[in-house]
């Protein structure tokens, strides 16, 4: 017999060990809960489901707020502080608000070479803001981010799940209006 | 055995090992961080780093971490290897880079592995010139402080906590050079086992908070080999004291009971030695218009105002103690004489006691060492709930579980020490455990099957799977259809087992509980199995008590009567039997002495107090649960600081008041003597002169340091008192100094070793240098005697009383008894950091029970317990069994309720 | 939008990996995929031939794996643990994609999704898996989708599922995409995200191929990797070895590529062991008015060489003995008017940055490393800091860190102190600085 896993579900509802590790301020809605389910189906265990799970809140909420922690650790059946490490690993996991839209500019060395750092100050210029950082407005977050694999079009980037590039720093303020 | 050639020189070591730990086994020092003895290699720190040769021609070599290198035969490596040196430094160098370097500051100061590794690399001088990544610390609890900047990011926490410890609230987060070892949130650290992150951790991140209250170095303490009292483990612990306080308990290496790890109760709940409370000086209580006075006696005022009052006595009554040595039991049933002596244990629970000795000496199957619990690949506990009457065992049952993934990674050649790989090979796959109590528990993580009932279910379903297991043991009645799956499982489980494990205990009161554990044992045993038998016994003493023998604490409450005397040893009457009946008996007496250390009720109650030493102050046999009989050694002398202290061990009063009595010479002045009667009084007890080394031990002709010999400030220590210093104090009962005189080496075999330190060696790594091998046995063997092995002739037949169900009444509860690793031990929670981990006196039904009753957690309920009125806020659980009322063990908690009826009270039904 | 690819005339018996990239660059449909002997391989394979033989037939092909490491595919393979007993496992495909100056995986998955998922049937096969996942990093966005409806169509058509292609074979694939994190393309790395853990790679030995995700049998291979199996089902090891003919003992084809400041950018697929040289002027040479100063042979973990090294096969034992590695084979050009000094700056900080964390080396060697070059960078470098780069790159080299991700890192920063020197000697203004002229004492017990 294999072990199962601790489902929290299966275990008790009233338990005389108390532990102080789940708030229950944050509630996972319905779609998130059933898409956090079917992920697990994909793999040989449920634990494997937490980056997913992660990503399954950030799309609906932009970020990861601190109940969504333990609720996941509570689906999954895992230790809160195990999402945790997982979610403060991951760098496309945001573990605080972040703003409408997000941009990520690569960093690495072809956008590097094609002159990525006058992009980049383009945007903290254009925003107001530096790399971490969210406008006031809470329109823009601004982030590096690795290579994006599009090499041959640097200095690139991607604003949601857009990918723009070859980017002109003179096309900043033109780019960022199609993100209302 | 392989042969490896180090350096030039030749050595044989054991093949299975990876070349660190065989190395370190050698006595030669390799650096390192991330391995430990106890959780294997995972080659994180890169510390470690030796050069290995293809062969003897090879003049180039690479690098290997030495952790991760298996041990070849014939393998050429060498340690002093210029590009290992150079490397090694320059990972300390790393190390050290965001290391705050407060070492002076540091509570890891001067037992720190991190220094003592930073001085043998060799980095002295500080080349990196940015700026120092800090961290925010958090908050986590009484026990653990936490200092996030002298982290070295060695992950040795996260892999005590989490893989071999089972805890689930400490993790790592973040990544690259931010990574931070912590909770999610502020909070206290739930695991059991959460004080060993002090030692475990390398650096002074997690330390020990009881000891910050009142912070010494290392260094500057006195230590003593010590046993811990808090349940009947036998623990081998190290007390450090300066200025006659305990300061703080570390674990004490014994390579077949603890080996490197103690729970939490036993590490910080040595509080009550030194609480101001404490009885300090002999006391008389004088009736006078109408009060009651406290009059303070010396020494000779005590002796002779006692031997007076109890001459005049037509019977003296001792009541003994299983928290008290063997040695002061004895000395006390000298002192009445058999006939009037308890063991001041209650009488089921004496029975109880009485019952597993028998089952331990006669039945079929041996009971293992703590260490070898971890080598089985089957577990049953009946009854007990370990986590709570005996942590520790509880963790070696978690690695007794854990063996499964090394046995499977060897399947497919990978050695046990590597452990990130034996882990994700196993993916959590496990021996299996089976848990039969009275409701969860907080190892119901490690259980593949759980049952939950009242006592005579936990018997009935261990009777049961005997019976699965031998048709002629008896069978159970009536079992349902799910009980009946889980005995074929259990039973199966067991067969298929190559080392099964049974374990029981007293904690249940439940006698039948017990006798289906023994059938267990017995029906494995006629099926040729191999296995073994943990019967968990309850105080430090219990087991010791149990055979030394003597009255149960009923028939002394019971037979007290007018013209009697009592001597209570080291026992509060209170915390064991009911109140009204405890205040009847003594009540009764003409006089009662009372010998303790805590200002107990019955210290306050008593005629005469007589101010005992602890286990700080004293030495002593006990014998742990194990049959293990192992001598704690006193740690300072109270009076060197406190002149007016009068605090002798039990025995020396005893034994004082017995030849007073008699108006003669004393005949005992040393421990030894008194342990040597008591051996030669009780048989059974011979094996306790073997408990440890004589007062006349020596080595190399020298007494054993208590003090590490950079010991400090000691002209100056009693500077308030008197500015010539006084000689130390002598130690006639040991072969210990209480000074840093004598020997304190680690080239000596030796078993009883009060600090460890070697040179370069300040941190409890310093262990390595004390073993055979490391994470072996000590090299003059693990200290302690076994006093019994079961006959090899089997005698014990088969119980078969089997019990009848439980019958549930609507009108009245079944009460059980709830042990709390913090609060069920009377003197441990009497220390303040564990009363902060108690929990809040409550009263526990069933779901089902609590919606019957329209009730929910948090309702007042009041329940009536025979003369006891309750009233409680309600704690439900959904795995407690209907008709069974959950009571905490705790100190505020009447005693005497066990299996008694609890009623609802008018008002509550209203 | 895709990245351009050069050669127009694109065949099957020269181009396997790439002749079916259609000219409007949308992602090539299952119908189509079939109309082009697509999936014919993995039929004739699951007729034809055992899996034993069709290690063989790897083996004998000698296609170096892709990821950048140049493992033989075929050795990998005839080295998982199979057999009576052992569970079936998995083969994982590495399409983490994130090695600066890498861009040729993100063109297959896009445009060719079914090539990939016959690819990993292959693999699949041989191997005795029970699943496949794709490990794809997230923000390719629009493979992910192009990936999951070509999954959905093999699914439809039962070429994935219970019985592959009728055959007695079952086998799926599922797709996980990533939350960032380069380390996750190290394989250890990446069966750990894949599980939900952090990314720290695991020990080797055991090697995935005994004990890989959930402890089973695991095949991680690259993109690129995978997509050169269905060919050579097809056409044999023999025709494989023979595209790149006498310029290399590596078989097959590559996609190779270069960015930077060259006129025009993109990838390219030639036989193993084209020249550095071919490759640029493929895409038009330098922009115009810059000379090439130094180039990376295959992204960012690669070594520097020099325009005099133009001309050698950019295969991996070549690129090897010229004190660099081949790596992914997707070249970035550094013109003259670029700094070294802020190149191995901006890849050192990479790689602080992505560093799992795990060793110390990497972990605190690598940070360290990086503000030395900050310092230089910007002029204040001090007496010392380029023999300390030199210790610190010699430390982080190969066998002194738990994985390749440091010594990856170490690579550039060498050769950057061999080739460049002067560079980085011009950086340095301080003597060494007041505060510690005098070394500090740390301390002793
Ligand atoms: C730090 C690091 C990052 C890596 N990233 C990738 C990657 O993004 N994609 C990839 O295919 N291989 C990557 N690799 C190589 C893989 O570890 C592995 O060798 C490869 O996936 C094996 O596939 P192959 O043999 O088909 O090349 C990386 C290695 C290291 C050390
Ligand atoms: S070299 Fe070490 S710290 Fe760096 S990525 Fe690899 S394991 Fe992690
Ligand atoms: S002890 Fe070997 S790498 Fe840490």
């Amino acid at each position: 017999m294999e072990p199962s896993t601790r489902d929290a579900s299966a275990s008790s509802s009233y338990s005389l060990i108390a532990s102080d590790q789940y708030p229950d301020d944050f509630v996972l809605s319905d779609e998130e809960r059933e898409a956090i389910e079917q992920e697990k189906g994909h793999f040989e265990n449920p634990r494997a489901a937490s980056i997913e799970a992660l990503k399954i809140v950030q799309k609906r909420r932009g970020w990861v707020p601190d109940g969504a922690i333990y609720a996941i650790s509570n689906v999954l059946g895992i230790p809160s502080s195990d999402v945790e490490g997982v979610a403060t690993f991951y760098s496309l996991i945001f573990r605080q608000p972040v703003g409408r839209h997000v941009i990520l500019i690569c960093d690495s060395s072809s956008c590097f070479l094609t002159d990525y750092e006058q992009l980049r100050d383009a945007f903290t210029r254009e925003l107001g803001i530096g790399f971490g950082q969210t406008t006031e407005d809470n329109r823009f977050t601004l982030l590096p981010v690795c290579c994006l694999g599009a090499c041959d079009r640097g200095p690139a980037l991607m604003i949601d799940e857009d990918l723009h590039g070859p980017v002109d720093p003179g096309d900043v303020a033109s780019l960022l209006e199609q993100y209302a | 055995m392989a042969t490896i050639h180090v350096d030039g020189k030749d050595y044989e070591v054991d093949g299975s090992d990876n070349l660190l730990h065989a190395c370190l086994s050698l006595g030669l020092d390799i650096p390192y961080f991330c391995w430990h003895p106890a959780m294997g290699s995972v080659g994180a720190c890169r510390q470690c780093a030796v050069k290995q040769y293809k062969d003897a021609d090879d003049t180039r070599g690479t690098l290997v971490m030495s952790c991760m290198a298996p041990v070849k035969d014939d393998a050429y490596i060498s340690i002093e290897d210029d590009e290992a040196k150079d490397f090694r430094a320059s990972v300390i160098e790393w190390l050290m880079t965001n290391h705050p370097h407060d070492c002076p500051v540091c509570e890891e100061g001067g037992h720190c592995h991190l220094q003592d590794m930073t001085v043998m690399t060799g980095h002295d001088r500080r080349r990196y010139r940015f700026a120092k990544r800090t961290h925010r610390n958090q908050n986590l609890g009484p026990f653990i402080g936490h200092e996030m900047n002298r982290c070295i990011t060695c992950y040795r926490c996260v892999r005590f906590y989490k893989d071999y410890a089972g805890g689930e609230d400490l993790g790592a987060f973040g990544a690259h050079e931010n990574i931070y070892f912590g909770r999610t949130t502020d909070g206290t650290l739930e695991n059991e086992f959460s004080g060993n992150l002090t030692e475990v951790c390398p650096t002074g991140v997690f330390t020990d908070q009881t000891h910050s209250e009142h912070y010494t170095r290392k260094w500057d303490m006195q230590f003593a080999p010590s046993i811990c009292h808090g349940c009947s483990s036998g623990c081998n612990i190290s007390p450090g004291e300066r200025y006659g306080d305990v300061r703080r308990i570390e674990n004490r290496y014994n390579g077949e009971v603890n080996h490197y790890f103690l729970c939490d109760r036993g590490r910080f709940g040595y509080g009550y030695v030194n609480r101001a409370d404490r009885p300090r000086q002999p006391v008389m209580r004088v009736d006078s218009d109408d009060e009651r006075r406290d009059e303070l006696l010396d020494v000779g005022g005590a002796l002779d105002h006692s031997a007076e009052r109890l001459k005049k006595a037509q019977r003296v009554i001792g009541i003994g103690s299983p928290r008290a040595s063997l040695e002061s039991n004895h000395v006390l049933r000298e002192l009445v004489g058999a006939e009037h002596f308890s063991t001041g244990i209650a009488q089921q629970e004496y029975e109880n006691l009485q019952l597993m000795l028998e089952i331990q000496r006669e039945g079929a199957l041996p009971t293992p060492s703590m260490r070898e619990i971890e080598d089985h690949d089957a577990v049953i506990v009946l009854g007990e709930d370990l986590m709570q009457t005996a942590a520790r065992v509880a963790l070696a049952v978690r690695q007794a579980a854990n063996g499964r993934a090394q046995d499977l990674a060897a399947e497919i050649g990978i050695p046990a020490w590597n452990a990130n790989a034996v882990n994700t090979l196993a993916q959590g796959r496990q021996y299996p455990v089976f848990l039969a109590t009275l409701t969860e528990t907080r190892m119901d993580d490690l259980a593949r099957e759980r049952f939950h009932g009242s006592a005579e279910e936990i018997a009935r379903l261990g009777f049961a799977v005997a019976h699965a297991l031998d048709d002629s043991a008896p069978a159970v009645e009536g079992l349902d259809e799910a009980t009946q799956t889980l005995v074929s499982t259990i039973a199966e489980a067991l067969m298929t087992a190559e080392r099964p494990l049974i374990i029981s205990g007293g904690s249940m009161g439940s006698r039948e509980v017990i006798q289906a554990a023994a059938n267990l044992a017995r029906a494995l045993r006629q099926r040729d199995r191999r296995g073994s038998l943990t019967l968990v016994s309850g105080e430090a003493n219990s087991t010791g008590l149990a055979m030394l023998g003597g009255h149960s604490l009923d028939w002394a409450l019971d037979s007290l009567g007018e013209g009697d005397a009592v001597v209570v040893l080291e026992n509060d009457l209170y915390a064991r039997a009911d109140a009204e009946r405890v205040d009847r008996a003594l009540g009764a007496a003409e006089c009662v002495v009372c010998a303790d250390h805590q200002s107990t009720p019955t210290w306050l109650r008593a005629d005469i107090g007589l101010p005992v030493a602890t286990f700080a102050e004293g030495d002593g046999t006990l014998v742990s649960h194990e049959g293990r009989a192992q001598r704690f050694f006193q740690v300072y002398d109270p009076s060197y600081y406190r002149p007016n202290d009068l605090t002798h061990e039990s025995w020396r009063w005893l034994h004082a008041l017995h030849t007073t009595m008699e108006a003669r010479r004393v005949d005992w002045t040393q421990l030894d003597e008194v342990t040597e009667d008591c051996a030669e009084h009780h048989p059974q007890l011979a094996g306790i002169r073997d408990a440890a080394p004589s007062a006349s031990f020596r080595i190399k002709g020298q007494k054993l340091a208590r003090e590490p010999h950079r010991y400090s400030g000691r002209t100056a220590m009693r500077a308030n008192i008197s500015v010539s210093e006084p000689r130390a104090p002598q130690d006639a009962d040991s072969a210990f100094t209480f000074s840093m005189e004598g020997y304190n080496g680690y080239a000596e075999p030796r078993s009883q070793v009060a600090f460890a330190w070697a040179p370069g060696w300040n941190s409890p790594q310093a262990w390595n240098k004390f073993q055979d091998e490391v994470g072996g046995h000590l090299t003059g063997s693990d200290p302690g005697n076994r006093l019994f092995e079961p006959e090899p002739d089997n005698r014990l037949e088969y119980f078969t009383a089997v019990p009848g169900r439980f019958e549930q009444r609507d009108d009245a509860w079944r009460v059980a008894r709830l042990p709390h690793l913090f609060g069920s031990d009377e003197m441990s929670a009497r220390a303040e950091p564990i009363q902060q981990r108690m929990s809040a006196p409550y009263v526990a039904l069933s779901e089902g029970d609590a919606r019957r009753l329209g009730v929910d957690v948090g309702t007042e309920l009041t329940f009536t317990i025979g003369s006891h009125r309750l009233t409680l806020p309600l704690r439900i659980s959904s795995e407690l069994r209907d008709g069974v009322l959950g009571v905490p063990a705790l100190p505020t908690m009447p005693a005497a309720v066990n299996h008694e009826w609890a009623h609802l009270g008018e008002e509550t039904k209203a | 939008m895709s990245s351009r690819l050069f050669h127009t005339s694109r065949n099957p018996e020269t181009h396997p990996l790439t002749f079916r990239v259609r000219d409007d660059r949308a992602p090539v449909g299952l119908e189509e995929y079939q109309d082009t002997r697509g999936y014919e391989a993995v039929r004739n394979m699951l007729r034809d031939l055992s899996p034993d033989e069709l290690i063989e037939r790897m083996k004998a092909a000698n296609v170096r794996g892709r990821g950048g490491g140049g493992f033989s595919a075929g050795m990998k393979w005839s080295l998982t643990m199979k057999g009576e007993g052992v569970p079936r496992g998995y083969i994982v495909c590495n399409a983490d994609e994130m090695e600066p100056g890498t861009f040729k995986d993100r063109l297959l998955m896009e445009e060719l999704p079914h090539l990939l998922i016959e690819g990993m049937i292959i693999a699949g096969y041989a191997n005795n898996a029970r699943l496949g996942y794709i490990f794809l990093r997230g923000e390719y966005v629009e493979a992910a989708h192009r990936i999951e409806q070509a999954l959905q169509e093999a699914r439809a058509a039962g070429i994935l599922g219970p019985k592959v292609c009728g055959y007695d074979f079952d086998f799926d694939i599922y797709l996980h995409t990533g939350a960032g994190r380069y380390i996750c393309g190290e394989e250890t790395a990446l069966i750990n995200s894949l599980e939900g853990r952090r990314a720290n790679p695991r020990s080797k030995p055991p090697f995935p191929g005994q004990s890989g995700a959930w402890g089973k049998p695991t095949v991680v291979n690259n993109v690129e990797t995978l997509c050169n199996g269905p060919a050579i089902v097809l056409r044999g090891a023999d025709w494989y070895q023979s595209l790149s003919g006498e310029r290399s003992n590596d078989g097959g084809t590559k996609l190779y590529g270069v960015s930077g400041k060259v006129k025009e950018p993109g990838l390219v697929e030639l036989p193993m062991g084209a020249s550095a040289r071919e490759i640029i002027d493929m895409a038009g040479g330098m922009r115009d008015g810059l000379e090439l100063k130094a180039w990376l042979p295959g992204g960012g973990s690669t070594g520097f060489l020099l325009p005099e090294h133009l001309d050698l096969t950019m295969d991996f034992d070549t690129i090897g003995k010229a004190g660099s590695r081949l790596g992914t084979g997707l070249l970035a050009v550094i013109a003259d008017n670029q700094s070294i000094v802020s190149l191995t700056r901006n890849l050192e900080d990479f790689f602080a940055r992505e560093s799992c964390g795990w060793c110390t080396p990497c972990r605190d060697g690598l940070p360290w490393t990086a503000r030395i070059l900050h310092s230089l960078e910007k002029g204040e470098g001090e007496n010392g800091d380029i023999e300390m780069l030199e210790s610190l790159a010699s430390d982080l080299g190969p066998g002194k860190t738990f994985c390749a991700h440091a010594p990856g890192a170490a690579m550039p920063l060498q050769t950057a102190l061999k080739h460049f020197r002067a560079e980085f000697e011009a950086g340095i203004s301080h003597p060494q600085r007041e505060a510690h002229a005098e070394p500090i004492p740390v301390g002793s017990v």
